[in-house]
């Protein structure tokens, strides 16, 4: 079971890692626009340079 | 959970605001919104984004789609005004929002701050359910422990964070000695945690840390949803607020400067437009005009308006400028003076306990009683104070209202969304339950059941050549009546004549030369006919007695559909108006309404409304104008189009979004059958625990039974309250 101590502090990181993501997404904004983000990729405009 | 008693206003704040209302913060990000109701792909976007941009003066612009808004930052010389015409040409149609009226969505923090609870009560009870599963399918001895503790550490911070908003509520429960859905939540939580505590350091079998985990985590998302649905209403009656910009064209030793509403002073000298709306009270001192008083009186009489005659805010002028001295402002208009009446009616409406409220009350002492008794029966039993705290923690975690929790916003979550696709916007929590009572629907009629818009009637009337003359006269001006009379002269087929200098005359008509004859359409007193009870022009040419073009509102489509609906559904039908008999029969008649009250003042019309309560009606109120507020406030439910005054919006639970009718049927079927499944969900809930308690009593209840009944009871009612979209 000596497996056990590395496997459990792996997952609970790993979770820990998408937690702290999804808390980084709420932060900035990136829920207020869903719609407009979708199609903003699709756009062309912004392709060979960043948009300044 | 909507256990918790929340006031009535919080359900809409955005509409609180009334036109003239001063403080509205502007944010310091955004000058300009703009509202985008056409947009709705990527290239639409880039453009509306590049024609922004490309103004002078316009520091950046950004468009959000799901909102359908445009934001603008710009210098403080760029007015919406010179934007809109910019979207315009590249053919987008824009209206101007206030951004003040919009700041509570901008920073939407309560709802961001569930949602992170949400997050971390869901990634904690993942975990924990995860060791936990383990400890059931057999872990023992140390590893038992071992997942124990780790359960222990994860599920401590987790729910002290998470469950804050249950603590607080339950402590400002206790703290007026009052028992809410959240003191049993809170107890369960606590009591799940310090006996899981206690067992995990006695190396025990049963620890709670996944349940109290879920229950924080299902509960959680039930306030969320209810929450969701709240700030959709919100954001859309915000809209609609905020679409009424409250500016107003101030006159200073003759020069127009456009200010906002809320700077008005007591005699001021305010320019009204042709087509604008008073902003404040005050008396003409220059012009002539006609003012459209429908939707302060309900009447659709225009009123001639010349100097020294009184105007009320909210009035609109049809055909002159006029100026007005400013002689109440702000809180002290005739709008804001109708908020009284509101006030007085609003304590006369019984107070609604919810269905959520009501199973509450039942349910929490239930629950306390039940967990103490198999405390104490089962101390007094076995002597041992592990094994009895043991059996009332499991008692707690089982009864706990998870399914309760979610029964209510889910169902409600559902039928908004369906009321929402089909234009109707639920402001109020208890709005729904209210619906499904009804059984008598009050209507107003002017703006109403009527569109507002007039309609000729008697076309085939006339001679051909008069019809020419009057196409030709009406084509010159932009009164309602002269417009309507055009557009049907013209379906008609009728040419105009050859009218020359025609000119109008602001309050009067519209006059002009025809063979050597003078010829006017107008008012019944200038062209030297008598006056009649319907809505009229008179077309006067030369000498020849003046001929009568009559008009009637046209009927709001969808109205017949929704009053022969409701008629069906077995509810009573009654048209109140403030405007003159002959009208309201005449639309009474069309509807086949045999029970109408005509020349209604507002209190009229709210003390019918409340009669009609003490003979233990329900009733449904559908009004929109400022004299129909204290009704809309009186009934057990209302409901206002959104074309209604802001004032009549704010009292009304339910704004109907769009120009039809006949959703009105449809919503209180859809409000019958979400009560049904609000009730069915308790039911299904209450199955749950009668199969769940007596074995948590017995002493029976592991915590895989409990993962169990929680989580299966949660997702069945989730299932069934979405068999409503």
């Amino acid at each position: 079971m000596e497996v056990l101590a590395y496997l459990i502090p792996i997952s609970l990181f790993l979770g820990g890692v998408g937690l702290v993501a999804f808390i980084y997404t709420v932060r900035s904004n990136q829920y207020d626009d869903p719609e407009g983000d979708a199609r903003r990729i699709l756009n062309k405009e912004w392709d060979d340079r960043p948009k300044p | 959970m909507t256990a918790q008693i929340r006031p009535g206003t919080a359900a809409c704040p955005g509409c609180i605001a009334t036109p003239g209302e001063p403080a509205r913060p502007i944010p310091k990000d955004v000058q300009i919104a703009l509202s985008l109701p056409g947009i709705h792909c990527s290239a639409c976007i880039a453009t509306v984004e590049r024609e922004l941009n490309a103004c002078p003066g316009v520091d950046s612009a950004r468009v959000n789609l799901t909102l359908k808004r445009a934001m603008v930052q710009a210098g403080p010389e760029v007015r919406a005004a010179d934007l809109i015409p910019v979207l315009e040409r590249a053919g987008y149609e824009a209206h101007e929002l206030d951004p003040g009226a919009l700041s509570a969505t901008q920073s939407d923090k309560a709802g961001r701050d569930l949602l992170m609870r949400l997050a971390v009560a869901g990634f904690a009870s993942m975990n924990v359910m995860l060791l936990s599963v383990s400890v059931w399918s057999g872990a023992s001895d140390a590893t038992r422990d071992m997942f124990h503790w780790i359960s222990a550490a994860i599920a401590l911070p987790a729910i002290a964070f998470s469950a804050q908003p249950f603590f607080v509520n339950a402590w400002s429960a206790l703290r007026v000695r009052r028992l809410n859905m959240d003191v049993p939540i809170v107890l369960a939580i606590l009591l799940a945690l310090v006996t899981s505590l206690w067992e995990t350091a006695l190396s025990g079998e049963h620890a709670y840390f996944d349940a109290a985990l879920a229950l924080t985590f299902f509960l959680l998302a039930g306030r969320y949803l209810d929450y969701r649905t709240r700030a959709v209403a919100r954001s859309a009656a915000e809209e609609l607020a905020a679409l009424e910009v409250p500016r107003a064209i101030l006159l200073t030793n003759g020069v127009e400067e456009e200010v906002a509403v809320s700077t008005l002073r007591l005699g001021d000298l305010v320019l009204v437009r042709p087509g604008g709306r008073m902003p404040v009270d005050g008396e003409i001192v220059e012009g002539q005009s006609e003012l459209d008083r429908s939707l302060l009186t309900g009447e659709t009489l225009p009123v001639f308006a010349e100097p020294g005659l009184n105007v009320s805010a909210g009035e609109v002028n049809l055909t002159g400028p006029l100026t007005i001295r400013a002689t109440a402002v702000g809180q002290d208009t005739s709008l804001h003076r109708m908020a009284d009446l509101v006030a007085i009616a609003e304590s006369g409406r019984s107070r609604y306990t919810s269905l959520a409220d009501s199973a509450a009350k039942l349910y929490a002492p239930g629950v306390h009683i039940l967990s103490a008794l198999s405390f104490v029966g089962w101390y007094i039993y076995s002597g041992d104070v592990r094994t009895a705290l043991n059996i009332a923690a499991a008692v707690l975690i089982i009864t706990c209202p998870c399914a309760l929790g979610l029964a209510v916003p889910a169902v409600t979550t559902a039928a908004s969304g369906r009321l929402f696709r089909k234009g109707m916007l639920i402001k109020h929590a208890t709005a729904l339950e209210r619906l499904a009572e009804v059984d008598t629907v009050v209507f107003d009629k002017t703006g109403t059941l009527t569109a507002g818009t007039p309609e000729l009637t008697n076309l085939g009337d006339h001679a051909r050549a008069d019809l020419e003359i009057a196409l030709a006269l009406a084509e010159a001006s932009a009164h309602p009546l002269s417009v309507s009379l055009a557009r049907a002269a013209r379906d008609a087929g009728i040419k105009p004549a050859n009218v020359t200098e025609v000119t109008e005359v602001p309050g009067y008509g519209t006059e002009g030369q025809f063979r050597g004859q003078r010829v006017r359409l107008g008012r019944a007193g200038w062209t030297g006919a008598e006056q009649g009870t319907q809505t009229a022009a008179w077309l006067a040419v030369g000498d020849r007695a003046p001929l009568g073009f009559y008009f009637t509102d046209a009927l709001r489509p969808g109205a017949a559909e929704a009053v022969s609906a409701l008629r069906q559904a077995g509810k009573e039908v009654l048209l109140i108006s403030g405007d003159t008999c002959a009208a309201v029969e005449a639309l009474a008649g069309r509807l086949g309404i045999t029970d109408w009250l005509a020349e209604a003042l507002p209190q009229d019309k709210a003390a019918r409304v409340q009669a009609l309560a003490e003979q233990r009606r329900r009733v449904l109120m559908v009004g929109d104008g400022l004299n129909d507020t204290a009704a809309l406030a009186a009934a057990h439910v209302s409901i206002s189009p959104a074309s209604a005054l802001d004032a009549a919006r704010v009292a009304s639970d339910i704004v109907l979004l769009g120009q039809d009718l006949s959703p009105i049927a449809d919503a209180c079927d859809t409000a019958v059958r979400a009560t049904k499944r609000i009730r069915e969900n308790f039911r299904i809930a209450t199955v749950y625990n009668v199969i769940a308690v007596p074995l948590a009593v017995a002493g029976l209840a592991t915590p895989l039974i409990a993962a169990l009944a929680m989580s299966t009871s949660s997702i069945t009612v989730s299932l069934n309250a979405l068999r409503l979209r």
